[in-house]
């Protein structure tokens, strides 16, 4: 077998006495989709906000590629190629798809100390082929955020998800809020993920959006992990009943 | 004219028409909302030279506007720069009193003009740690933090100066600030400071990745966070270059008139957020520009100075301040609204 890109070992978190996570066990293959599914309150949103360097779990360790690493900030899963699209959308809505493409790693024309001064030309043109890469078809990078639809959004997250070549890519709960038509297209590009090289952890509590787009099914309740299995060897009802 | 009026509110509103002209416009005001503050200024000019005969637009009259403006400017960014990221400062008109007072006691004690001036600054830089570490640290608003910072304050000045306004030595060097320069002595020093600090201040809120943080931070706090912004440092700049810009300003407006009152800046902190508000700054974080918050002072500089001039009763001045704050939020929102109803995205 090979080594897992992703390696959770003993995952322990309490919040102010809750027992959110308790000794999570979670090994992610590269180039699979694993469908991380699971109650309000399960430990999934824990879980991925630990990978993506929101939380910092209180027992633990996890390996990215076999190395031990300690993920101590968001900046520091994005070095390690996690990027990760939240539900309720990490986009600044009073802001230019340009400028949002590019919190926090604006491209600069020279810095001192991490501060500088932003190469806007070039943050336009890059701006313009991530949203081409993903097939999205905007006005102008230059539109704000809130002038786009719920999908539109969704899109401009995954455009910057990818355009800074991420190996492993979480989405939580990227169809919340979202049209028939708009979840399709999400749900496809999730399943297209391996094919681009990179490894997905989709976060859903609809077990037919799993279905359709993983390789492999986690189930979490109360803060342990239940069930982990191909998507073949396992049904909706069975997922359902252990959840 | 009653017809005229039911005609109005029968359905004839002017609706914008999808496309073309009205599109237009409605998008350039959703990049750049200061434009109708400057759109109000001009016309605001026009009235006033109109009503005053030109006497508004005359040297003496545009030196005395423009002698006021980069004291009120300059406390106008940085309330604005707060405000973008999130955060209010109730502090800067008792900080506006605070540094000169410091700065006059230090000279007057021998400490040389320059090193006053540095601990001046340290000083409000102090306040405005101040204010973000109680803000940051116990998690309450900012605005009851500087609320209580406000009165806190005010009352060192009163006790640092007994309630007497301490002599300025005459000694000092403050023509760097006060010496008219320009065309017919139109400005003074203090404008060149002013417009550099707006030109730094500017260059850095839309050039600069720090500047992309400041609007993130306040546009969507989880969002900045996610991406890996230092949102609290970035508050945390904002209070104490706000905290330092009042200060400053002050300083400035000590050395215009002579002296050390320990009750100068008294209500500034509002007429900032007008300011900053009238200029498009929103209240909720994440909008808002340097120039819009320079046009909004300069609006209220005008107003001021405007109805003296065209022989309006001064007292209206504040009430007229009052319904512009609010036409100019009401104006926004429904802009705002509109545009996006609209459909600018196309």
């Amino acid at each position: 077998m090979t080594t897992p890109l992703i390696s959770v070992r003993n995952l322990h978190k309490w919040y102010s006495g809750v027992h959110a996570l308790k000794g999570v066990n979670l090994d992610v293959q590269p180039g699979e989709v694993c469908g991380l599914v699971g109650d309000n309150g399960a430990g999934k949103s824990t879980l991925i906000k630990i990978l993506a360097g929101v939380h910092r779990p209180d027992r633990g360790e996890i390996r990215i590629g076999g190395h031990p690493v300690e993920i101590t900030s968001p900046k520091i899963a994005m070095k390690l190629g996690i990027e990760t699209i939240y539900q309720d959308n990490s986009m600044v809505p009073t802001m230019s798809i340009a400028r949002n493409l590019f919190i926090g790693r604006e491209p600069l024309r020279f810095a001192i100390g991490g501060l500088g001064l932003i190469d806007h030309a070039r943050m336009r043109d890059e701006a313009i082929q991530a949203i081409g890469d993903v097939d999205l078809h905007l006005r102008s990078p230059d539109a704000l955020l809130s002038e786009l639809s719920g999908g539109q959004r969704q899109g401009v997250a995954i455009a910057r998800a990818m355009h800074f070549k991420s190996k492993v890519l979480i989405l939580d709960e990227p169809t919340n809020h979202l049209s028939v038509k708009e979840t399709k297209k999400v749900l496809a590009f999730v399943r297209s993920l391996p094919a681009q090289g990179v490894t997905g952890i989709l976060i859903s509590h609809n077990l037919h959006h799993v279905f359709q787009s993983c390789d492999r099914i986690v189930a979490m309740a109360r803060g342990e992990i239940v069930l982990d299995k191909p998507i073949e060897e396992t049904t909706v009802d069975e997922v359902s009943d252990v959840l | 004219m009653t017809q005229l009026i039911r005609a109005k509110a029968g359905g004839v509103v002017p609706t914008p028409a999808p496309g073309g002209t009205v599109r237009k416009l409605f998008r350039i005001y959703l990049e750049k909302p200061e434009l109708a503050g400057v759109a109000l200024l001009v016309v605001l000019t026009l009235v006033f030279a109109f009503r005053s005969n030109g006497v508004f637009l005359s040297a003496d009259n545009l030196r005395g506007i423009l002698g006021l403006l980069p004291e009120v400017g300059l406390v106008s960014i940085g309330v604005a720069l707060l405000m973008i990221c999130g955060e209010f400062d109730l502090s800067v008109g008792s900080m506006f009193a605070l540094m000169p007072v410091c700065v006059a006691v230090m000279t007057n004690h021998g400490v040389p003009f320059i090193p006053a001036m540095l601990l001046g600054l340290t000083i409000s830089a102090v306040v405005g740690f101040a204010n973000g570490f109680i803000t940051l640290v116990f998690n309450i608003p900012s605005f009851i933090a500087t609320l209580g910072m406000l009165f806190m304050v005010r009352s060192l000045t009163v006790v640092l100066t007994g309630g007497f306004p301490p002599l300025l030595s005459s000694e000092l060097p403050i023509g760097i600030f006060t010496q008219f320069v320009g065309p017919a002595g139109i400005l003074r020093v203090s404008f060149i400071w002013f417009a550099a600090v707006a030109l730094i201040a500017g260059a850095m809120l839309s050039g600069s990745n720090f500047g992309n943080w400041i609007r993130a931070t306040g546009g969507f706090l989880d969002a900045a966070k996610s991406m890996g912004v230092p949102v609290r440092r970035v508050k945390m700049s904002c209070f104490v270059i706000c905290s330092m810009l009042a200060g400053f300003a002050g300083t400035i407006q000590v050395f215009r008139l002579g002296s050390a009152l320990p009750s100068i800046g008294d209500g500034l902190e509002l007429q900032a957020v007008a300011a900053a508000v009238i200029g498009g700054t929103s209240l909720t974080g994440g909008v808002g520009t340097v120039l819009g918050a320079i046009v909004g002072a300069l609006l209220i500089r005008v107003i001021d100075n405007g109805l003296v001039m065209s022989q309006v009763d001064a007292n209206w001045f504040k009430f007229t301040v009052g319904a512009l704050t609010v036409f100019a939020v009401v104006a926004n929102s429904w802009l705002r609204r509109t545009a996006r109803r609209i459909k600018v995205e196309g």
